[in-house]
């Protein structure tokens, strides 16, 4: 979809070299902390912005050169919606419409109605914008989106300032544009929202695009862990040692928490992270059925059924145990670092 | 806007109604013969409006034109649409050229309606001193709301550059507004005599030609010219600057 693409502000890098490649009928997570280029990068995609290098392609077609032919194909919602407050929703609607020389004006009225209605609008349609709330507006960006059948999708923070309903229909609509045979661009920093409608995803940091593919492939590249509720914290580390396991003891701060009334404070708790897999076999098929994508560890050993095993043979008491996939979340945050800050 | 522009002749007529006799030679130029002829209420209204309120709000239109819609975030989605950059910049000039043409049209409008109604209406003395018709007098209050209108579409030309050149309404709206009285009192100062020709707002006040018999065209062809221009260059730099303008907002 992109090579190389490369946008400069003054002597600041907004996108720097970012190779994107959407699926034709994706869902594509384009994730990132604030300030990392999604936005921008959009703009670009859409014409908004000149890039400063590097070429695209939407809808296998070169832009920007095409891009008269393909923006009727594309609906968008870009860094929030924007509308008239002195026009009612539908006026606004039609308005917008108007602009598209593609678009028929005879059944305007009529898409208009029927996207209102697929973000539940209708009874706000002729209401002035003026007076929407947060969310209705943000409804009615996607409404906007929604005019004529579009081939793509590019919905920028889709699901801002709306409710939890909304979000949910937000979602099924996702699923349902999709399940028509567009492609949905979604780009957010809600990572729960993208691990439950995307397919693939792309994660952006500081203009850079750090990682992308399917869902699966970007939560594997990071490594699994076991977690180990123990009150001999010592001894269990030493056994891990033992199986090449780097042990930490309460990485959080956290007591076990969990465990029994008697108990609780007294046990801790200890992360290792398990090897990445070499080979893609699972080796017991009982072990690898509870995740689905867990793999045994290349030295046998430290397969999570073998640690266990390890660890009650050396006497340590172990009252919980588990392996964790790491979540998109913590994949998100290796990625694009921790902390509160703007990266620049 | 228009309202406010139609309460312009309508306060002439009310003062000059409500005072007493206006000394011939005082005040703006038509002043003094409205109370014999109601119809003079319009020529004055413009001649008024011309230094400053009509390319006010000219310049609001103008400058509102790009950067109104850059300030709310809808140029964006114009866009996306799409709209098309020259297209919309075709049909933001437009839209500034029919207020343009409507501006003076309502003063004028205004101004014979409100003068007919408080004071009399009869033949016209012209400039030259042949007396025309009330009708006739009516085509040559339209003309010179049309001389107006030409005078204005270089200022409007102008209006549409500055606003893509900003995000901020307010500040195109100001800037095409100060630009306008910076060229009058250019064209004030005897010392610029050789720029004056070249000034857009040159030959805004020179329409007492169209109250001569025959009707003199030749101010109303340089103007013409000179308005020509403004737009060609004008309409050349908005375009060339729209149509690579990295849309932000």
């Amino acid at each position: 979809m992109t090579r190389g693409l490369t946008k400069r502000f003054g002597h600041q890098l907004a996108v720097d070299g970012v190779d994107l490649a959407v699926p034709k009928g994706a869902v594509f997570g384009f994730l990132g902390p604030n300030g990392s280029g999604k936005t921008t990068t959009i703009r670009l995609l859409l014409g908004l912005a000149a890039a400063s290098s590097g070429s695209m392609r939407v809808l296998g077609e070169e832009m920007p050169r095409k891009l008269s032919d393909v923006l009727p194909r594309v609906g968008a919602l870009v860094e929030g919606p924007a509308f008239y407050p002195f026009l009612s929703g539908a006026a606004n609607l039609r308005r917008i419409d108007a602009a598209d020389p593609y678009a028929s004006a005879g059944t305007r009225r009529a898409r208009v109605q029927s996207a209102l209605e697929r973000v539940g609008l209708t009874h706000a349609a002729d209401k002035l914008v003026r007076a929407y709330s947060l969310g209705m507006k943000q409804r009615l960006g996607i409404a906007n989106a929604l005019l004529a059948p579009r081939e793509l999708l590019v919905l920028d923070e889709p699901t801002n300032g709306l409710d939890p309903q909304g979000t949910r229909e937000v979602r099924s609509l996702v699923r349902s544009l999709s399940a028509d045979g567009a492609t949905v661009f979604v780009s957010s920093h809600l990572l729960a929202e993208v691990e439950q409608i995307c397919t693939h995803a792309a994660i952006m940091s500081a203009g850079r695009l750090v990682a992308q593919g399917t869902l699966a492939e970007l939560r594997q590249a990071g490594q699994a862990r076991i977690r180990v509720l123990t009150p001999d914290p010592g001894p269990a580390a030493q056994v891990l040692a033992r199986l090449g396991l780097t042990a930490t003891l309460n990485p959080d701060g956290a007591t076990g928490g969990t465990s029994a009334g008697a108990h609780a404070g007294t046990d801790a708790v200890l992360f290792a992270p398990l090897p990445a897999a070499p080979s893609t076999v699972p080796r017991e098929t009982a072990g690898a059925a509870k995740t689905g994508e867990q793999q045994a560890a290349a030295p046998g050993a430290a397969a999570p059924e073998a640690v266990v095993a390890a660890l009650v043979a050396a006497g340590v008491r172990v009252r919980g145990f588990a392996t964790e996939q790491v979540s998109l979340e913590d994949r998100f945050v290796a990625l694009t670092g921790e902390g509160f800050d703007v990266v620049q | 806007m228009l309202c406010a522009l139609a309460a312009i002749p309508i306060l002439i007529a009310v003062a000059v109604r409500l005072s007493s006799a206006v000394p011939a030679g005082r005040g703006p130029a038509f002043l003094d013969r409205i109370t014999q002829n109601g119809l003079f209420v319009g020529v004055t209204a413009m001649v008024v409006s011309v230094p400053l309120f009509l390319p006010l709000t000219v310049g609001v239109v103008a400058g509102d034109t790009i950067a109104g819609e850059a300030g709310q975030g809808t140029l964006r989605y114009l866009l996306v649409a799409p709209a098309g950059r020259i297209r919309l910049l075709l049909v933001k000039y437009a839209g500034a050229a029919v207020f343009v043409v409507v501006g003076p049209l309502v003063v004028a409008l205004t101004g014979a309606g409100i003068g007919a109604a408080l004071f009399r209406v009869g033949p016209v003395t012209l400039l030259s001193g042949d007396t025309i018709g009330t009708g006739e007098a009516m085509v040559r209050l339209l003309l010179i709301a049309a001389y107006l209108a030409v005078s204005l579409l270089g200022l409007s030309a102008i209006g549409l550059f500055i606003s893509t050149l900003t995000d901020v309404p307010v500040g195109a709206m100001a800037a095409t507004v100060v630009l306008s009285v910076v060229a009058q009192v250019l064209d004030a100062l005897p010392q610029l005599e050789w720029l004056h020709p070249w000034l857009f707002s040159h030959y805004w006040l020179d329409f007492g030609d169209l109250l001569r018999q025959p009707v003199s065209w030749d101010s109303f062809a340089a103007n013409v010219l000179l308005q020509g221009g403004y737009i060609a260059v004008f309409g050349a730099l908005a375009y060339g600057r729209f149509i690579t303008k990295d849309v932000l907002s």
